[in-house]
């Protein structure tokens, strides 16, 4: 790698540091509130006591992690200027319209959130319920505008520099009018739902393991579980419209990902392998897939990581063994979700082998790590551009010689963070279930109803 | 157009200050609590009582950070050089708040370890982000990314002083407001501890003002003379005024009152410091040089605006319901109206549809090119899911058990 300024290593190691504990964070933030809400409606519509109580105790788990979200979202938006000084000096009129606007739908979200959790029992069950929708529309809303910032990173327009100076700022072509934006919002709003969808699974599906597999249980397995199996295929489609994208938009990273050394007409794809001086070695070659996926034909011609210097391009390897490790991961989730489907539509039942529930719990793992795995081949695949072929990462980063105490500091607290957070999660899963025929669950009263 | 973000920031500051300040001023009584059982109705009860608001009142410091850094954005660069240390630790200590935070909802009694990392946070925070202003204020964070003196800009008189009055002024907003809730809650013994509380921290909060003047003299001097002259002057006795009347009123125990009062006293000193620092922002920064391109500025505002317009009743609502004791425990107004279950007749064929919808959205997603077709093919395959989901009917297919388990239901 590039030599740089001092601190560049550990600002990297804090950034991603910081992003490893706030994205999955924000996946519950995207996906959580529309399946409790999809449990309170389904409560509404037809009685059922089981949705009911199974809404109530995941508010209190959505609301304990969205804690979390919110501040290590906010100790994000300090890194921003306390690691990336010059980035935020330089760009901020550029990229900062959509944090402001993003702050509202925070806004939105904590307010709603805070009357949903609270208003329980205490609001009309119409207007608890309505209460809830806000919730779910500003975590799209939250999301989508993180991501204009950082598809603008990776494709940055609507700016002129003059003089070291940005001048000529057009904020909402730069954001909004930007294509590399929308395959990345498509796709991470998908993975949130992955990630969540199968994370809320997990834990019941080790439940069932363990013998305990009641309504109660298998309702709670079966809601997150579904919404992540009907999106598992689809982030494969997406993902490969993404990679299209990505080889017109940055041929560097899509070299990176791939491992080619050298422009070629009629490239082969490699799987595993390891790359070095310009070559995949160890790996399986499948001739002119590459170009065949990339552009649709089997005789285009693929840009090679040799059309720029060796000092401009991303470490290789980091790159691609991320992608790699996406795509396995995201194949085999779409594969537990296909067999999922499968079989239900068969059988008209949840799945009965113990392999199955053994898988469930293995994806919520497969699922964070594709995440991650993701955005590593993003953010790394730009490097050295922190603002792609506009500013490098090295020339962004701050020469503060408190890094390595912030860094210090912040691996302790977030140690903390998740373990604290893990301790949470247990409290609120060992509370003890409320007899499910509560009082004014209306099965009781109204026969017919669940 | 390039102070207006700049008014903006300093009405999120002074939310941020009245409401952010006040659940910071609660974890510190908790802190001062002591011990034994009325020591752990204090804590219960400044626990309690912000649980539904803290969230939404925290967003106000990450809209005064985005702001700043969208309309001024070689300050936020220069400050966060400068000041990391303070800046990094307010963040160790909101993320700390945060955890502990939940931790204690989790648990729903207190645990004394946790309450006092809450505590403790709830120091750290405030005080840093005072300091940072007292940095601000004395001229002490050079323009440019390399960073001025990394402890004397924060280890000061000025920093130390706005430190410790934001420290002083959330404890007496924490305070006002939780007496004004027991006061709700017909607690009177827990009034009768925040009214006193209140009382001291608030007359605190007015000596180390007044005090502080001298020290600004000292260590700050183009900010006392713009503190003694002209506008500042007026902030400056408005300030004081609306604190005496604040005072004044929760001795009364009109606590209500008081808060908007106590708000107007913050509201007033941050005009002051805004009126002295004119027109600089940092030392030979005027804040027309610091403001981004026009047209930055203008979508900015706008969206501000906008923003507001969606953001501000939907705060209002939450306040009334949270103020008008709608959330307390053992009020249930809404649960006795049960829902009427509808019969479920009319279906689409969900399964079908999503077919169709994944082999339409599969063919102009993956098989087209063009950039329209690719928006279809992506509202299709979103169309696919929401129908294969409904053709899954997750609760249906819980609803029928599986053969291993059928019995324990
Ligand atoms: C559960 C998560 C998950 C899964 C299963 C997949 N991805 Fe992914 N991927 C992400 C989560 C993700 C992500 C974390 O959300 C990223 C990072 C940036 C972004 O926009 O999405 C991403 C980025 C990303 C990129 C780089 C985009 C860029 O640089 O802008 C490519 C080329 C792909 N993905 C392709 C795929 C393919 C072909 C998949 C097929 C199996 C796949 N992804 C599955
Ligand atoms: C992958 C990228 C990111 C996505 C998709 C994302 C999205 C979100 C979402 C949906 C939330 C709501 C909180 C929740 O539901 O848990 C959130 C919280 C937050 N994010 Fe991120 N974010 C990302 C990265 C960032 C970055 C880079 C920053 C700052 C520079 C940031 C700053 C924040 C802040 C300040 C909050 C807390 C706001 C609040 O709710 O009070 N996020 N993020
Ligand atoms: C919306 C904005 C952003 C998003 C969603 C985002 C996302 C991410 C993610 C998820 C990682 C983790 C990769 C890993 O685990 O190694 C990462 C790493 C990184 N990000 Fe970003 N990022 C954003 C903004 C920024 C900014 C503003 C900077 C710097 C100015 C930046 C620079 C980096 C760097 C240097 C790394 C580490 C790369 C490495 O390890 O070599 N990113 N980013």
């Amino acid at each position: 790698m590039i030599p740089g300024p001092e601190y560049l290593d550990q600002a990297r190691q804090l950034q991603a540091l910081s992003f490893t504990v706030h994205i999955p964070l924000v996946c519950f933030g995207i996906a959580f509130p529309a399946m409790v809400l999809w449990a309170e409606w389904r409560y509404l519509r037809t009685g059922d006591a089981v949705c009911r109580v199974l809404a109530r105790r995941w508010t209190k788990v959505m609301v304990a992690l969205f804690a979390a979200g919110v501040v290590t979202g906010t100790v994000l938006s300090f890194e921003m200027g306390l690691l990336w000084p010059s980035f935020t000096a330089t760009f901020g009129s550029v990229f900062g319209l959509a944090f402001a606007i993003e702050g509202f739908s925070f806004f939105v979200e904590a307010i709603f959130l805070g009357i949903y959790a609270y208003g329980w029992d205490r609001l009309s069950p119409r207007l608890h319920f309505a209460s809830g929708i806000p919730v779910v529309i500003s975590g799209l809303t939250g999301s989508f505008m993180v991501i204009a910032v950082n598809g603008w990173m990776n494709h940055p327009q609507g700016f002129r520099i003059e003089n070291g100076r940005v001048v000529d700022v057009q904020p909402l072509t730069a954001l909004f009018g930007n294509s590399y934006f929308w395959h990345e919002f498509v796709h991470m709003y998908l993975a949130g739902y992955l990630v969540a969808g199968f994370a809320v699974a997990a834990p019941y599906a080790f439940a069932r393991l363990r013998g305990r597999w009641d309504r109660y249980h298998r309702t709670a397995f079966a809601i997150p579980f579904t919404a992540a199996a009907v999106t598992a295929p689809l982030q494969v489609l997406v993902g490969d419209w993404v990679a299209r994208d990505v080889a017109v938009q940055q041929p560097v990273k899509l070299a990176a990902i791939e491992g080619l050394g050298t422009t070629t007409a009629g490239a082969p794809e490699h799987l595993l392998g390891y790359y070095t001086d310009g070559h995949v070695i160890w790996g399986i070659e499948i001739p002119r897939l590459l170009s065949l996926l990339a552009f649709h034909d089997p005789g285009a011609t693929v840009t090679g990581l040799d059309s720029v210097p060796l000092s401009d391009q991303p470490p290789v390897n980091v790159v691609r063994y991320a992608f790699q490790t996406m795509v396995g991961g995201g194949t085999l989730l779409a594969l537990l979700g296909v067999v999922f489907l499968v079989l239900v539509r068969r059988s008209r039942r949840l799945p009965e082998t113990r392999w199955f529930y053994r898988a469930a719990v293995v994806s919520a793992p497969v699922a964070y790590v594709a995440l991650i795995a993701g955005w590593v081949t993003t953010e790394v695949g730009r490097q050295p551009w922190v603002v792609y072929g506009v500013m490098r990462t090295e020339d962004a980063v701050t020469g503060a010689t408190t890094v390595p105490f912030g860094y210090g500091a912040l691996a302790a607290v977030y140690a903390l963070l998740i373990a604290g957070l893990i301790w949470v999660l247990r409290v609120l899963a060992r509370a003890p279930l409320p007899a499910l025929s509560i009082p004014d669950a209306p099965s009781v009263r109204q026969p017919g109803g669940a | 157009m390039a102070v207006l973000p700049l008014l903006f920031a300093l009405i999120g500051l002074v939310l941020y200050t009245v409401l952010g300040g006040a659940d910071f001023g609660a974890g510190l009584w908790q802190l001062l609590a002591g011990r034994g059982p009325a020591a752990d109705r204090i804590r219960e009860h400044a626990h309690q009582a912000n649980a539904p608001v803290w969230e939404a009142n925290h967003v106000w410091l990450i809209f005064v950070v985005t702001v700043l850094w969208t309309a001024y954005p070689t300050v936020i660069g220069s400050v966060s050089a400068t000041l990391s240390v303070p800046l990094g630790l307010a963040a160790l200590g909101i993320v700390l708040r945060g955890l502990t935070y939940a931790m204690q909802t989790a648990i729903g009694r207190p645990v004394p370890l946790v309450e006092n990392a809450f505590a403790l946070a709830c120091l750290v925070s405030p005080f840093m982000l005072g300091a940072v202003i007292g940095a601000l204020a004395s001229g002490r964070v050079p323009v440019g990314t390399s960073g001025g003196d990394l402890v004397g800009s924060w280890v000061n008189p000025t920093s130390v002083l706005a430190g410790g009055l934001a420290v002083l002024t959330s404890a007496f907003l924490g305070a006002v407001y939780l007496a004004a809730d027991a006061r709700r809650l017909r607690a009177a013994e827990l009034e009768r501890a925040f009214r006193l509380r209140a009382l001291i921290s608030g007359a605190l909060c007015g000596a180390v003002a007044i005090g502080g003047l001298v020290v600004v003299d000292h260590d700050a001097h183009r900010i006392f003379l713009g503190l003694v002259t002209g506008w500042g002057v007026v902030a400056v006795v408005v300030s004081g005024a609306a604190g005496v009347v604040s005072l004044a009123l929760v001795a009364r125990r009109s606590f209500g009152v008081a808060r908007l009062a106590a708000a107007t006293a913050v509201a007033a000193l941050v005009a002051g410091w805004a009126v002295a620092q004119r027109p600089f922002l940092l030392p030979g920064l005027t804040l027309r040089m610091a403001a981004a391109d026009t047209r930055t500025l203008v979508c900015l505002v706008v969206a501000t605006v906008a923003g507001a317009l969606i953001v501000l009743p939907a705060l209002g609502y939450l306040f009334r319901l949270s103020l008008s004791g709608r959330f307390d425990p053992g009020r249930a107004p809404g649960a006795a109206v049960a829902p009427a279950p509808v019969s479920r007749s009319r279906r689409l064929p969900a399964a079908p549809v999503a077919a169709a919808c994944l082999v339409a959205g599969f063919v102009l997603l993956t098989i087209a090119d063009a950039p329209a077709a690719h928006a279809a093919g992506v509202l299709l395959l979103s169309g696919a899911a929401i129908a294969g989901f409904t053709a899954v009917d997750p609760a249906g297919l819980a609803g029928r058990g599986d053969a291993v388990n059928e019995s324990d239901d």
